[in-house]
């Protein structure tokens, strides 16, 4: 693991900086610790970080930039005649890697020497044989242009490691070196470290717009790809999900709209089912319950909140899904075929999210003042006249934007719906049938074997693409509603 | 002057109410509709009560079968003329002999069994036995003999795993009816389960195998266990922990101690509380996209599924994070600064130690949440195989294939054999019982360390 060993030798170089860096500036002020400008520790630091940030910087760029360099030179050593029909450059070159990886192993099992790896020939020596019998995985006999790129794939992976770890080592001595030199009595070791610490702080700040940066852009450039492949207005317009099985596209017709329609229809089950209950909970145990009563239903309730969704989904599936079916069943009513409908999701979303909603809506009845509450019971009105007329109306924009944020929340919701409304995707108003949602279409296309340019697994990430900015608009409308209302009683 | 100066002298007014004894039909109205209101708000309680309860009791009453495992006790001979043809012991020889040439020696010893105690059965032949053991049997007895090969010539007492049929008939999961069309087991084979659980010979024990075994194949229900997926959600958690702690915190001191109000403040502020709500799906394609397809790290590694799970409780820590740093009065600050302090000394010196209960609550409560979480995980890659083996050595824990809790839970609902279900359950009750003490140990730190100013 040279990586590994890189970093511990940047480590060790950046602890030899700490302490040199502090020896030498103690020395530097005659041993008299008040002539310095900062405290020792500071000199010690300012040397190791100038170890330590250049040296991981370069460290961690070579190691994202050097693959695609490689890949770039070693492609284009694969003559145009080696791509079969049907095939692509990517998948030779996949094939290239292997076939590298394969000679590293061997090589490294002593099975042939280094020299020998690289003037293996495949007119001489059977390649595939040799690296199959080694337990390699290779998928097909591999051809000599095959051979002579991964043979050269090898070498240059092989220097470009080595000038890497040179390039990082000098780095770090580099950075030692100044860290040492400045350490100087009147030298600003404080001013210096800090301004490091601090810029450390911003940068772990930033990761969040990292993140968002990341996501836009994985979804952006995936879903631009897609489009290329299917037009967009079939997506957006056909009432028909089917993608074919073969992973080549041609034959599947993928519409959103059904997707969409069984997402909006599971969500609003379960907000029938969490806003009532939710609601109604929130209420009770903000205006009427006792400290006893309050104290042990609510962490009761919220507990229902910490529970993992996939213990969910198999509720769902193994629960929920058999009781419904003996109910609204062929042996009950006859309204519905198998335990998975959207029933069975919608209900199970429902149990999760009451504890989402009451807990939003307590906090923002809680909020309503009491001299409102007070005025109103002046006035005569009974405690739930109070409630219905003066405390909710006060509430309700608040009590939107909570259910606003459960509906984004359903309309995410993963693993219920993947255990518990089927795989079909269906325009039908029947809530007993099965039904399928964006999140479990996202799993589906993505968690097979199809290659990962095809219209099937691309159109992933256009599904992807709406679900983040369906819920991202839900969640800005939500926060805006909210934030609105809490302004009127500040 | 009183009231009663207002009232018109010879005039009593009418009462429009009746008295405060008998209440008059409007009252009677708006307290029936008051009583109604709070029945309803009683009504929602309960029905949250009663689904918790459902769910707990389904989660329980389902899974604790898991925890229990039919067992064969049998007394099996090594018979040398088929494990060691040649009589010198040579462990290469023996290696030969694989689990089909130890098969028969255990049908034989389950057969010895029936027949020793007399046990009346149609099933006459030796190999007949064959649908009451576990597939795994013969390879555990072949481990025994590779490891200690004295044991050929001998007869030797073993436990072996008994099939997920007969494991599920004795806990009432298979029926008579049910095997009737079932081509693995009929209904011969459970009068002699019967039988020979009355002959003790068949018994249920306590498996621990479940908590710490491999996943086993499709067709071996009995013998999969959690083990492999805990290590692998083990080495996750400590990579969400290594970084997210690090980098929450440090984001957390910046915006809550250091940043200036403008707009690159504003934005990091957005989103932060936006990546919150983002659906956690969405992280999956996000390393589906960046670490899997452009930086080219292993698929089904813990350590990419670590780094999803970092990015998703980042905002959870943050904010948790910035809600206790908050919490530390501003009067220590301004001492630290008045002796002379820096800015950030007074910051990593006097309020992070003060604020370190906080975070670290809010640290467990995030990796709770993460530990949990299994969509983005399904697009990462950590089901669909069969997680079987342990991790030999630290990075391998980290960069091989791996599933974890969650994702083996979903990998066995998944599964067409129902006793698969059951371990499924039974991976829940593991996967709830780490979570409540992880948040238990949150609830004891903030009992504990909290202080109020």
């Amino acid at each position: 693991m040279p990586v590994f060993w890189l970093v511990i030798v940047v480590l060790a170089l950046a602890a030899a900086g700490y302490i040199l860096g502090r020896s030498r500036a103690l020395t530097s002020a005659g041993g008299d610790i008040r002539r310095l400008h900062s405290l020792p520790s500071y000199y010690g630091w300012n040397a190791a970080l100038k170890v330590i940030i250049p040296a991981l910087l370069l460290l961690v760029v070579w190691l994202l930039a050097q693959p695609f360099y490689v890949n770039s030179v070693v492609s284009k050593m694969i003559p145009q005649a080696e791509i079969s029909e049907g095939s692509s450059r990517g998948l030779v070159m996949a094939e290239v890697r292997r076939t590298a990886n394969g000679l590293d192993s061997i090589a490294a099992a002593g099975l042939i020497d280094d020299d020998e790896t690289r003037n293996l020939r495949v007119d001489t020596t059977d390649v595939t044989k040799l690296l199959k019998d080694a337990g390699q995985v290779v998928t097909s006999g591999i051809t000599q242009p095959v051979l002579a790129a991964a043979q050269h794939y090898r070498i240059m992976k092989a220097s470009g490691d080595l000038i890497m770890s040179i390039a990082v080592v000098a780095f770090a001595l580099a950075g030692l070196l100044w860290g040492v030199r400045e350490s100087h009595f009147d030298f600003r070791a404080r001013n210096v470290v800090e301004q490091v610490v601090k810029a450390l702080l911003i940068a772990a700040a930033s990761i969040a717009v990292l993140t968002t940066v990341g996501i836009v852009f994985s979804l952006i450039f995936n879903t631009w790809e897609f489009f290329r492949l299917y037009p967009a207005a079939d997506f957006y317009t056909l009432f028909e999900w089917a993608p074919s099985f073969s992973g080549r596209g041609g034959a599947s017709s993928l519409g959103i709209l059904p997707l969409l329609w069984g997402t909006f229809y599971i969500s609003l089950v379960a907000l029938v089912v969490a806003v009532p209950v939710g609601l109604f909970a929130a209420i009770y145990l903000s205006e009427y319950a006792s400290p006893t009563v309050r104290g042990f239903a609510k962490p009761m309730l919220e507990l229902l909140a910490g529970i993992p969704t996939i213990v969910y989904g198999l509720f769902a599936l193994l629960t929920v899904g058999p009781m419904l079916l003996t109910v609204f069943g062929d042996d009950g009513l006859g309204w519905m075929q198998g335990g998975r409908a959207v029933m069975t999701a919608g209900i199970t979303m429902g149990i999760m999210l009451i504890p989402f909603v009451s807990s939003l809506s307590d906090d923002i009845i809680n909020s309503v003042p009491q001299s409102m509450r007070d005025g109103s019971y002046g006035l005569g009105a009974t405690k739930s006249e109070t409630i219905k007329q003066v405390v909710l109306p006060a509430a309700l924009p608040g009590i939107i934007g909570a259910v606003l944020l459960a509906a984004s929340r359903a309309i995410g919701e993963t693993m219920i719906v993947v255990l518990g409304a089927g795989a079909a995707a269906r325009l039908s108003l029947n809530p007993f049938e099965a039904m399928t949602t964006v999140t479990a279409k996202i799993v589906s296309q993505l968690t097979g074997d199809s290659d990962f340019a095809s219209p099937e697994a691309l159109v992933a990430f256009a599904l992807g693409m709406n679900l983040f900015i369906l819920t991202l608009a839900l969640n800005v409308l939500a926060l805006y509603i909210v934030r609105k209302y809490r302004e009127q009683y500040e | 002057m009183t009231d009663t100066s207002f009232t018109p002298p010879g005039r009593v007014p009418a009462p429009r109410h009746g008295s405060l004894i008998t209440l008059d039909a409007r009252t009677k109205k708006r307290n029936a509709a008051e009583k109604r209101f709070r029945m309803y708000g009683i009504a929602a309680i309960a029905t949250g009560l009663i689904f918790l309860t459902v769910l707990l009791s389904a989660i329980i009453a389902n899974g604790k079968g898991a925890f229990q495992q039919t067992f064969i006790t049998t007394q099996v001979f090594f018979d040398p003329a088929k494990l060691d043809k040649n009589g010198d012991r040579n462990i290469d020889d023996i290696k030969k002999v694989s689990t089909f040439g130890y098969t028969p020696l255990l049908h034989n010893a389950i057969f010895a069994e029936v027949t020793d105690r007399g046990i009346e059965t149609p099933l006459t032949k030796a190999s007949e036995m064959k649908a009451l053991i576990s597939a795994s049997a013969a390879a555990q007895v072949r481990d025994a003999v590779i490891a200690n090969p004295d044991l050929i010539g001998e007869t030797v007492e073993f436990r072996i795993l008994a099939s997920s049929r007969v494991d599920g008939y004795l806990k009432g999961r298979v029926s008579r009816e049910s095997v009737i069309r079932d081509k693995s087991i009929d209904a011969e084979h459970l009068d002699l389960t019967d039988a020979l659980a009355d002959a003790g010979v068949i018994e249920k024990r306590f498996n621990l195998s479940f908590i710490t075994g491999a996943d086993a194949s499709e067709s071996r229900a009995e013998q999969a266990g959690m083990g492999v997926s805990i290590l692998g959600s083990l080495f996750m958690m400590l990579v969400v922990l290594v970084l997210s702690l690090p980098i929450g915190v440090a984001a957390s001191i910046y915006l809550e101690e250091f940043a200036k109000q403008n707009r690159w403040t504003d934005l990091i502020e957005v989103n932060i509380s936006n990546l919150a709500a983002v659906p956690s799906i969405v992280f999956g394609i996000l390393g589906l996209a960046v670490f899997i397809q452009f930086a080219h790290l292993p698929q089904s590694a813990p350590l990419v599924g670590g780094l999803v799970l970092t990015l998703m409780t980042l905002p959870t820590i943050i904010i948790s994070t910035r809600a206790s740093l908050k919490a530390v009065p501003p009067s220590i600050r301004d001492a630290a600064l008045g002796i002379g302090a820096s800015k950030m000394q007074s910051v990593v010196h006097h309020v992070l130690p003060l604020a370190a209960p906080g975070i670290l609550t809010g640290t467990i409560i995030g990796l709770a949440q993460a530990l949990g979480e299994t969509a983005p995980l399904l697009l990462i890659g950590m089901v669909g195989y069969i997680a079987s083996n342990y991790p030999d050595g630290i990075a391998s824990g980290f960069l091989d294939p791996n599933s974890a809790m969650p994702a083996q839970i979903y990998e066995w609902a998944k599964r067409a054999d129902p006793a698969y279900y059951e371990r499924a359950w039974g991976g829940i009750i593991i996967l709830l019982v780490v979570l409540l003490s992880m948040n238990l140990i949150a609830i004891i730190l903030r009992r504990r360390f909290e202080r109020r100013w």
